[in-house]
């Protein structure tokens, strides 16, 4: 792929502003609930953009793209069933507890629900997970960078060699998201978020619409493909009928419920955003206002792998590259996707079957290039560069936020002053970043980078919705309950994940690490699956030993749980009361579920 | 940015070569796609000069659903 000069303006003009908003920030930063909390001062519609963009990581666009291009749109679940009626319930009925109790973040609400060892279990994994998350944007960014070959010709006239170029990536990328973030904190991930939502619409639309119109519009994209790749849920009876290789009752529990309410009701990544909100309302509103967006991404990163994988076979040999001259090779890959080339013989792969492997991953640029001319190309590159940046970003803020508030100051300096915490946030964002790389480096041996992320939220993230779900609506819930089944619903997790393999997978870090006692038909149902066996863990285990501790005071318990916590009168338009957006969501997701059935 | 981007598209839509548009299927995304991300940069930096203009005549007097409890 060759830039001109107006891709590399374009380019330029973006990390310009990027970092010009985290500049101009830098004078209002004056106390950690400025740097931490963006001073609670955000409008709804900034946060919702803001909730929404955090989420777009290494798992969207590429990974998304990627997974169209494999999967058809059913893909489209992890957005509709997945997402949404999460993003529902979180804005109407858990935002009231992490915003009115005036929690700083999600660990701090679990001490003042709970106790001190809850707190401290859920702040560590969470720093953990994180960082690695961050690691794996920034990985994805610069193998893709690497994969696109843009850098090469600049590389050889500074005689620098192409190994360089992963580096220089991973290098520059983690200076850029410091550097904004170093500066403006939350407020300039929020803004510089927007900034990139925006972008990322901008760069993926005419995607769409040129590839769209080149196959004929949907019924052409219909017709080009097996039925299977463009409806969603058919063949969802038996996970032997489906893409998925995941039956719909596993999808629904797993992805629809544990996975997806596990990461959006409780993950603070993105309830960050929602804190940052300037009122209650606002702050309710925000995963709302972020549901709207939600539901049309998989037409703007998903219908592109559909119609990469759809498109008759124009340029699909592997591309391989050997003392950095690049050579086409075959065999032929399938629409525009290629195959897959190993790294080290610099050979194309073979599955067990001797078919070749595709390489996904390459959906999304292929696609770029294929379509998009000089002009529109770096605008295109720029919105898959802003994506990485922005799931970087809103770890290392999240990140920043979690070890200030709930490791340093609750354990290593509870004296500290608010100047001090300012200065500690600043600090943790250097090495917070500084761990990213190095996860970055550890996360170049996973080859799928989403399953990967969906292993790492199984274990964490879904045992942690049964602690919420149970700390916010059942007042008899104990903090020695709450913490015991985390321990053990990740424990469980961990189990599962030990005792199962997808088919077709070696034991190992694909599962069946203790013994091989089930066998699931794909990688995507065993996630699911461990999903509900730890969720269900932390259920029962959390009920049970509840049963047999003393309960805290009701008195204390006032603004943190449902029984105990007044009702929010809702008043104003429409557009600004919670409960009816949420009908409004509901409803659209029932239509897009129905058309795309 | 957008108002930046927009004109840079369009200009080199305008005036740049045209033999790039055979890959778009004949049509000067660059010139459309510019013109359309030129408005959209237009009216957001309408909207946030008009805000900028009556935050100075609000009073920043709080919400009054602000959080409910002290930490």
């Amino acid at each position: 792929m060759r830039l001109s000069w107006i891709d590399w303006t374009i380019m330029l003009l973006y990390f310009g502003f990027v970092l010009g908003i985290g500049a101009a920030l830098k004078r209002f930063m004056k106390t950690s609930t400025d740097y931490f909390l963006a001073g609670r001062a955000i409008p709804a519609w900034i946060c919702g953009l803001a909730f929404l963009s955090a989420n777009l990581g290494a798992q969207e666009v590429i990974g998304m793209g990627a997974s169209g291009a494999k999967y058809g749109i059913e893909t489209s679940h992890f957005y509709w069933i997945g997402a949404i009626p999460a993003m529902v319930f979180v804005g109407i009925f858990m935002i009231p507890f992490y915003y009115g109790s005036r929690a700083r973040s999600v660990p701090e609400y679990l001490r003042m629900r709970f106790d001190e060892k809850t707190r401290g279990l859920n702040a560590i994994s969470f720093a953990v997970m994180t960082v690695f998350s961050s690691g794996i944007s920034m990985y994805a960014m610069a193998k893709l960078i690497q994969t696109l070959h843009f850098l090469d010709v600049p590389f050889q006239k500074m005689h620098l060699p192409p190994s360089a170029i992963f580096h220089a990536s991973i290098l520059i990328s983690a200076l850029i998201v410091l550097g904004y973030i170093l500066f403006g904190g939350l407020t300039s991930a929020i803004y510089n978020e927007v900034l990139q939502f925006f972008l990322i619409v901008a760069g993926f639309f005419p995607l769409v619409y040129l590839g769209l119109k080149n196959v004929g519009g949907w019924d052409g994209l219909k017709a080009k493909l097996p039925p299977i790749y463009t409806h969603s849920w058919q063949g969802m009876a038996s996970p032997r009928t489906n893409l998925l290789g995941v039956e719909w009752f596993g999808l629904v529990m797993g992805l629809g419920f544990v996975l997806s309410f596990g990461y959006w009701c409780t993950d603070f990544l993105v309830i960050q955003r929602a804190m940052a909100a300037n009122s209650m309302n606002a702050a309710r509103r925000t995963p709302l206002i972020a549901a709207f967006p939600k539901m049309i991404f998989p037409f703007l990163v998903i219908l592109p792998g559909i119609i990469a994988i759809g498109l008759p076979t124009q340029r699909s040999a592997a591309v391989m590259e050997t003392g950095g001259v690049v050579v086409h090779a075959e065999p032929a890959g399938r629409g525009l996707i290629p195959v897959k080339v190993d790294e080290l013989t610099g050979k194309p792969m073979y599955n067990e079957e001797g078919q070749p492997v595709l390489d996904y991953d390459l959906a999304i640029p292929e696609m770029l290039a294929h379509y998009f001319p000089a002009g529109l190309l770096g605008l295109g590159l720029t919105a898959l560069l802003a994506s990485f940046m922005s799931g970087m970003a809103g770890n290392v803020t999240a990140f920043n936020t979690v070890w200030t508030y709930d490791i340093y100051h609750a354990y290593i300096n509870r004296a500290a002053s608010d100047e001090h915490l300012l200065w500690m946030g600043r600090f943790a964002t250097v090495f917070g970043i500084a761990i990213s790389i190095a996860a970055a480096y550890l996360a170049a041996q996973f080859n799928n980078i989403m399953d990967f992320l969906q292993l790492v939220f199984a274990f964490v993230n879904a045992p942690l919705f049964a602690t919420f779900l149970l700390g916010m609506f059942w007042k008899r819930t104990t903090g020695h309950a709450a913490f015991t089944g985390l321990l053990l619903g990740t424990a469980a997790a961990a189990v599962h994940h030990g005792l199962t393999l997808p088919l077709g997978d070696a034991p190992g870090i694909k599962g069946g690490w203790i013994t091989v006692l089930h066998q699931y038909p794909s990688d995507m149902a065993q996630n699911f699956w461990t999903a509900i066996f730890a969720w269900s863990a932390c259920f029962v285990i959390t009920v049970a030993i509840s049963l047999f501790t003393a309960p805290r005071k009701e008195s204390d318990l006032k603004g943190l749980v449902y029984s105990l916590t007044e009702r929010i009168r809702e008043k104003g338009a429409w557009y600004e009361r919670p409960a009816f957006l949420g009908v409004i969501v509901i409803a659209l997701l029932i239509a897009l579920n129905l058309l795309f059935k | 940015m957008f108002t930046l981007l927009g004109l840079l598209l369009t200009g080199f839509g305008l005036f740049g070569t045209k033999a790039i548009y055979e890959q778009t299927l004949g049509i000067d995304v660059n010139l459309d796609w510019g013109l359309v991300l030129l408005a959209f940069g237009v009216i957001m930096l309408y909207l946030g000069l008009r805000g900028l203009s009556r935050g100075e005549h609000l009073s920043d007097g709080g919400s009054e659903d602000q959080p409910r409890v002290g930490h």
